[in-house]
């Protein structure tokens, strides 16, 4: 059992999402950085679709009732065990009435916590994720609160004697360099952007404007016109579509974005950035560049093989530590 | 003979088939008849499909689509194109009806009476007009289990309120546009409240959790305050005992 001492801005239990209810109006939510979800669980030897902990900009104290191996991957945090530095990005052994506190976040929004066996809150709809916009899901359908008690499954975790020397080099899986630009898909409404609208789209640097959240990011910056005004009527929207409202100012989905959308859809964020939309800071500045389909493949698969890699890579390392290597 | 619908990426991990670009009941009822039709050929790589009033999105796996040439999206497209093609054309006929009780005005529609004098209407009139039509559930969006309903009388039509509520009460019946929908539990919104009904709509801990579903017919029945305070009490005795 882990018992909430300070929650933290906006902590909450989440898995990689809940699917197949879209069509009665029941979103993915889920991690909003699912890549640096997964890598945390397979750190603790969980399966990479295990309940974890999503942490947004300042960190939540936790209390470990029980023993516990846990793993910390994502933003920057300065990460304390009992007032002890820790590192993120490896296995960590936690004692019974051990005190974890993730203190404020320094670059990037989002630590995922994983615990060895699982957050053992009970699946809403086949999922974990609190959908917290919906009011769905586990916990209520809410944020950690201060006295909140998280079970665990703990007895069926990875056990560690010590923690482990080594680390992930985090480079690969959090960068969050606001150089680096996040890739689009042009949508079908791209066309119907004016010409300045289409250069900005690419050129413009965008700020993430202070009500971003779970459900989406809300870019400022020049307003991008379209050509003629559109009516549309309401169709399925899917996470990284990039909606224009009439004020010009788009939104990104993301985790907990309504099922369905009536704005013009401008542009989609490619599936190998997804998870790189998680980590956008409120004034953090944004930068975007449209790619075309095959190399939006390309990048999904070489993002998918380097995930292969480092998911086989701390197989290996656990099995060491299994056989008391 | 109906035209083929058109397939638009939505991104690299979703597709939406367009089967017209209006509200129309026609229309609605091919989608939910494609949604049918694909959800039944059980495609792996398929993992959800949004029906909405003129298209029908896919989310797909991409893992699943990929191999060269095309791109995922653009093979999945392809492949629901001609499964759509090759299928029978589906009459997509509404069955189901579900009668939803509502309490008109009575303190539970609070803006009932506004409506009713924007439309120059008396209030008994608009309530049973509202009460009158066949409708037909278009789609569940906006928040789980909400309806989007068509068939309201153009005279009813009502633009949306200046300043949404942040605080809707669950089961309030409501009209947004030349749409009404029903409020399955307490959400912020714009719409106009002309009434209210008891029973509960959406409930995540039930299977299925939705009462309504897409493509269904639905019929509102007039009820008194004292019939809904019953009903009520028969919907909170329901879910205490399943909770129990």
């Amino acid at each position: 059992m882990i018992e909430v001492l300070r929650a933290g801005l906006l902590s909450s239990v989440q898995d990689q999402g809940r699917r197949g209810h879209a069509a009665i109006g029941v979103g993915r939510a889920g991690a909003m950085d699912a890549d640096a979800a997964k890598l945390a669980n397979w750190l603790a030897g969980n399966e990479a679709d295990a309940a974890v902990i999503e942490i947004t900009l300042s960190g939540p104290a936790l209390r470990f009732a029980c023993a516990a191996t846990v793993a910390l991957c994502g933003a920057e945090a300065e990460l304390r065990l009992d007032g002890e530095r820790i590192a993120g990005w490896r296995p960590q052994a936690v004692a019974a009435g051990s005190v974890l506190d993730c203190g404020g976040l320094r670059r990037g929004a989002r630590l995922y916590l994983a615990v060895a066996g699982g957050i053992a809150v009970a699946p809403v709809l086949g999922s974990r994720s609190v959908d917290i916009n919906a009011a769905l899901g586990p916990c209520e359908g809410r944020a950690l609160r201060a006295g909140d008690r998280l079970p665990l499954a703990a007895e069926d975790g990875l056990r560690l004697r010590r923690t482990p020397a080594w680390s992930l080099a985090p480079a690969l899986w959090f960068d969050p360099d606001p150089q680096r630009r996040l890739r689009l898909l042009p949508g079908a409404h791209y066309a119907e952007l004016e010409p300045e609208a289409q250069q900005a789209l690419q050129t413009a640097a965008f700020r993430i404007a202070p009500e971003s959240n779970r459900v989406g990011l809300r870019l400022q910056g020049a307003a991008l016109r379209l050509s003629r005004p559109l009516e549309l009527v309401s169709a399925g929207v899917t996470r990284g579509t990039v909606q224009l409202p009439p004020g010009g100012q788009p939104i990104m989905l993301a985790a907990e974005h309504p099922t369905t959308g009536g704005y013009p859809r401008i542009a989609h964020l490619i599936e190998a950035d997804q998870s790189r939309l998680g980590q956008y800071r409120p004034g953090d500045s944004l930068r975007l560049r449209l790619v075309g389909t095959d190399e939006a493949e390309a990048l999904r698969v070489r993002r998918a093989q380097a995930l292969a890699r480092v998911h086989h890579y701390i197989e290996q390392k656990l099995l060491e530590i299994r056989c008391g290597a | 003979m109906n035209a083929a619908p058109r397939a638009e990426a939505l991104g690299d991990s979703a597709v939406l088939l367009h089967f017209g670009e209006a509200i129309d009941a026609a229309v609605n009822a091919r989608v939910h008849a494609a949604a049918r039709h694909i959800a039944a050929l059980q495609l792996p790589g398929i993992v959800e499909l949004v029906p909405a009033y003129a298209s029908l999105a896919v989310q797909l796996d991409p893992a699943c689509w990929s191999g060269g040439a095309p791109a995922p999206a653009q093979r999945c497209a392809a492949a629901l194109l001609d499964a759509l093609a090759a299928a029978p054309e589906a009459r997509g006929s509404f069955s189901t009806t579900i009668e939803i009780p509502v309490c008109y005005g009575a303190g539970f529609g609070p803006d009932l009476d506004a409506a009713a004098a924007r439309c120059g209407l008396a209030v008994p009139e608009l309530a049973a007009l509202h009460a009158a039509a066949d409708y037909r559930v278009a789609l569940l969006g906006f928040a789980p289990g909400f309806p989007y309903l068509l068939g309201l009388d153009p005279r009813l039509h009502l633009p949306r309120l200046a300043t949404p509520r942040t605080r809707v009460p669950a089961g309030s019946v409501a009209i947004g546009g030349a749409q009404t929908g029903i409020y399955p539990r307490e959400l912020p919104g714009g719409w106009n409240l002309i009434g209210r009904t008891p029973l509960r709509l959406f409930d995540a801990a039930r299977t299925p959790p939705n009462r309504i579903a897409a493509g269904m017919r639905l019929r509102f029945r007039a009820i008194t305050a004292e019939e809904f305070r019953a009903l009520q009490a028969e919907e909170d005795k329901a879910a205490a005992d399943s909770t129990a």
